[in-house]
């Protein structure tokens, strides 16, 4: 004998009486706190089912509302009465009606047998631990709380901001430092006594009935006076989510609660059936002893807080729609957007895919249709091509791409001859890689079979729109990789830049570029742009281009086609 | 929000709610059993016409999921399935002969229903067509949602519009009763669909899926709204404000997060395509009682006379409901 079991109970009293026997039947004393607000009907159909058991107490009830004084008056009165009525007792174990033990109570004893004069109490100072609520960390023991955070949130908000303003600050008393932790604890007779019995307790007691979330900060603040021996860990395995709230156990958890190293778990659904028969059941040898894994538990519960708060980046769906600003990235993965390389290469798209495996699509923003890689009428997620479908939310559609293709880097062409709309939102995305070639757009005209007004026409249109383009790829707005050149700057050296863009992509490439894109023919293209200048159109974003292109000359007395080295 | 617009939002529910008045002097009740329902039972309400062929398996499927009782308003079905409901004991049915549009497709009756017995209980609105899939259904049943929703003190849950269709013609395999339809129907698109929100009522506005990419390629706009917030611990100042997808108080619809985290969410799986549904859109053409002069049912016997196959090649078959948290159609927020 040596542990005796202080047990909150507020509902499931089904459960709580099971694993109230569950204890007993270990030999374990219990003194019970039942709620105030839980009907007198029921209490006492509780009380009268727990009648038969010789050493289970029912401690005088207290309004145990989250976050105030009457948790902590409970506990203290139910510890009286169990230091007073089982003078056996060595440790006091805290739990309360919805936790269930692990392990074979046996073994709690054994252990705390071994460890006669520690306390386990979680308790760190307010200034080491991350978990407060509500920005609320120190202020907790310096304000006033005589509101309910539940139920009088306004209240309880304007009356924190109007001592703020009011620089209003509680005396700490005799100098005790706050220090904070789960409200699950195991204390030693000789610490719960020193608590209990202290001729300052009237003191303490007054000031953290006033403080925020007492159950949290009064055992663990005052035994740092008087153990002699603390481990700052609880021995119950309680997990909380972002709001504070504790995480519920279901059945489909029990592989996980086995490899738990902790003695006692909360908080159980009161449904989980299985979890309470399977750790409910006498013999000891009845559980599968597996090896402790607690790091995992420890995973899955903080993967569902970062689900919750951060969530999957660059997914757009029915419970997660960011504001403008808070995606946490506009897309999922990184992508490559090319303009003009595929007017200035003839086979710039399947040399791509190539040399970096990537998929490489044609323009998907071209007015006709979405031009998926292979010429595809649907892609992955079941993604149209429809030109109306795309356009009708063209953010959704590059967003829904790049979430659909997880895994596979992809690629597309843009240009003026497309739909601009989606620009900014390439532009402001980091995950975006944007290489021009400025004025390529021109490459297609001049070998075009049309009338040269025609021509004029679109190459001013063309211009217009790719300019504004630029400016919006300069602007300080843009978060994606920008690269620009001239159309007369890249082909003097086009190996160096797509080299330099291959690179930054990352792939297994690291011998340098294979092969070359074949550029197409681009002799006369200096005395076209001429044309057109002197027709009155002044093509300027393809650099300086003499009329007598010297670069290109020789190639007319070749037979092979040009490449590029 | 103005006063103004509070103001406004007020008198809708307001409307909605004695619409609900007016249209419930149509029903009549056949079978009441209401005197069962118990305080924290789950109930089910839908409106339905000529669905006989699927009530056996709905009536399982959300039997086994955890819900007591079922509230059912039957609209002139001609096919004995209000027979068959009347027999059941969790089910209280009434019926009416009035026209479904002009009770805002089942609308009005299901708010009066609820408005009467779901006060205080978590309420679920589907069709017969549609089956509630949520994060962890297959190890817990809905109350462990439920209680969960409490906890939190969250009031509503959204479960997105899955279209599921068969491989090969929509109409290759029958349908027998008491099947489960996603046998047949066990396809889905999943990853094509847009979101706007809808800065008055606050909710989001889904489209997309099959019936955007097959029926409405041309003209997006008027493919029908995926978006539905199905259960609801109601209240009885609530109303639905358009089908499941809107609801009044508009913060009912908050069921998304807009910092960048996701909230849990589940799927509406809709096994509207089977081999009924030919038939079902021909006859929906004649007797024009769906949304906007039933635009969606034309668009689909045009296409579906044409060439009754939904299915592509990037269609993904439907495992479990983990499956849909990966692909990011629905999601576990901070259930775990």
């Amino acid at each position: 004998m040596g542990v005796g079991i202080i047990m909150l109970v507020h509902t499931a009293f089904g459960r709580a009486e099971q694993v109230a026997r569950h204890w007993a039947a270990a030999g374990c004393p219990l003194v019970i706190h039942v709620d105030k607000a839980v009907p007198r009907k029921t209490y006492d159909a509780f009380v009268n089912a727990l009648s038969d058991m010789p050493d289970v107490r029912f401690a005088k009830r207290h309004r145990c509302e989250w976050g105030t004084w009457g948790l902590v008056a409970a506990t203290q009165d139910a510890a009286k009465i169990m230091l007073r009525d089982f003078a056996d007792v060595r440790h006091v174990y805290l739990a309360s009606g919805s936790c269930l033990p692990l392990r074979p109570v046996q073994e709690l004893i054994d252990y705390l047998a071994k460890r006669p004069h520690t306390d386990f109490i979680e308790s760190a100072t307010t200034a080491d631990v991350p978990w407060t609520m509500g920005g609320l960390d120190q202020e907790r023991f310096t304000l006033r709380f005589p509101f309910s955070w539940r139920n009088q949130r306004y209240l309880f908000d304007k009356y924190v901001a109007l001592q703020r303003i009011l620089r209003f600050k509680r005396r700490i008393p005799n100098g005790i430092v706050p220090h904070m932790g789960s409200q699950w604890w195991c204390l030693t007779r000789q610490t719960l006594s020193a608590i209990l019995q202290d001729p300052e307790r009237d003191t303490y007691d007054r000031y953290f009935s006033k403080v925020w979330i007492p159950d949290e900060s009064y055992f663990q603040t005052l035994v740092r006076q008087y153990s002699r021996q603390i481990e700052s860990r609880s021995l119950t395995l309680s997990k909380f989510d972002y709001q504070g709230k504790p995480h519920i156990f279901y059945d489909d958890h029990l592989q996980l609660l086995r490899r738990s190293d902790c003695f006692v778990a909360r908080k159980i659904w009161p449904f989980a059936d299985r979890l309470y028969q399977a750790f409910l059941t006498d013999q000891a040898g009845a559980m599968n002893r597996t090896e402790p894994n607690p790091g995992k538990i420890d995973r899955i519960f903080a993967k569902a807080v970062e689900r919750r708060t951060r969530g999957r980046p660059g997914l757009y769906m029915q419970s997660r729609f960011p504001v403008e600003g808070r995606e946490n990235g506009l897309t999922c993965a990184q992508y490559s957007v090319f303009e003009g390389f595929s007017d200035l290469f003839e086979n710039f798209e399947p040399w791509l895919a190539k040399m970096t495996g990537m998929r490489v699509h044609g323009h998907l923003f071209a007015p006709e249709r979405a031009a998926f890689s292979e010429g595809q009428t649907v892609m992955n997620g079941a993604l149209s091509d429809s030109a109306a479908l795309r356009d009708y939310n063209p953010r959704a559609f590059l967003a829904s791409l790049i979430w659909n293709t997880r895994g596979e880097r992809q690629c597309f062409q843009f240009g003026p001859r497309d739909k601009q709309k989606i620009e900014w939102e390439i532009a402001k995305d980091p995950n975006a890689q944007i290489s021009v070639i400025s004025g390529a757009w021109a490459v297609p005209l001049f070998k075009s079979n049309r009338n040269f007004s025609d021509i004029r026409r679109e190459a001013a249109l063309l211009q217009r729109v790719e300019s504004k383009h630029l400016e919006v790829l300069r602007s300080q707005w843009t978060k994606a990789r920008v690269r620009i050149w001239t159309m007369a700057e890249f082909i003097e050296a086009p190996m160096e830049p797509l080299q330099t863009i291959i690179d930054e992509i990352g792939q297994q490439n690291l011998r340098g570029l294979a092969e070359v894109p074949r550029m197409t023919d681009l002799s006369g293209f200096g005395q076209f742009l001429q044309n057109l200048k002197n027709q009155g159109m002044h093509p300027y974003l393809m650099g300086d281009f003499p009329i007598e292109h010297r670069l290109h000359e020789p190639q007319q007395n070749q037979r092979k086609p040009y490449l590029v080295r | 929000m103005g006063v103004w617009q509070s103001y406004r939002m007020r008198l809708r529910r307001k409307r909605a709610k004695a619409r609900a008045f007016r249209k419930h002097f149509s029903l009549t009740p056949v079978a009441n059993r209401t005197e069962k329902i118990r305080p924290g039972d789950i109930l089910l309400f839908s409106t339905l016409r000529d669905e006989h062929i699927r009530l056996p398996y709905f009536l399982k499927y959300y039997r086994e999921m955890g819900v007591s009782h079922f509230l059912i308003v039957d609209n002139d079905s001609t096919d004995g399935g209000a027979e068959y409901l009347a027999q059941q004991d969790d089910v209280s049915l009434w019926s009416t002969k009035s026209s479904y549009k002009r009770s805002r497709f089942g609308v009005d009756w299901l708010n009066w229903l609820q408005q009467k017995y779901g006060h205080d209980h978590w309420t679920l609105v589907v069709d017969a067509d549609e089956f509630f899939v949520y994060p962890f259904c297959d190890t817990r049943p809905i109350r462990a949602l439920t209680d969960w929703l409490d906890s939190s003190q969250v009031k509503s849950f959204g479960a997105m519009l899955l279209d599921m269709y068969p491989k090969g013609r929509i109409d290759a395999v029958p349908y027998q009763a008491g099947q489960n339809p996603l046998e047949i129907a066990a396809w889905f698109d999943p990853g094509n669909y847009v979101i706007a929100k809808n800065k008055f009522y606050g909710n989001v506005w889904i489209q997309g899926g099959p019936r955007a990419r097959v029926f409405f390629p041309d003209a997006p706009k008027k493919a029908p709204a995926l978006n539905k917030t199905p259960l609801v611990k109601w209240d009885r100042r609530y109303a639905y404000e358009s089908s499941t997808h809107m609801l009044l108080p508009r913060g009912l619809n908050l069921t998304y997060d807009e910092w960048g985290g996701e909230k849990a969410s589940g799927i509406l799986l809709h096994a509207k395509f089977l081999d009924t549904f030919t038939a079902k859109a021909a006859e929906e053409l004649t007797r024009r009682q769906h949304y906007s002069a039933s635009v969606e049912y034309k668009a689909y016997a045009r296409t579906v006379q044409e060439n009754p196959e939904l299915w592509c090649k990037w269609s993904e078959k439907y495992i479990n409901w983990r499956q849909l948290e990966i692909l990011g159609l629905m999601s576990k927020g901070n259930w775990a």
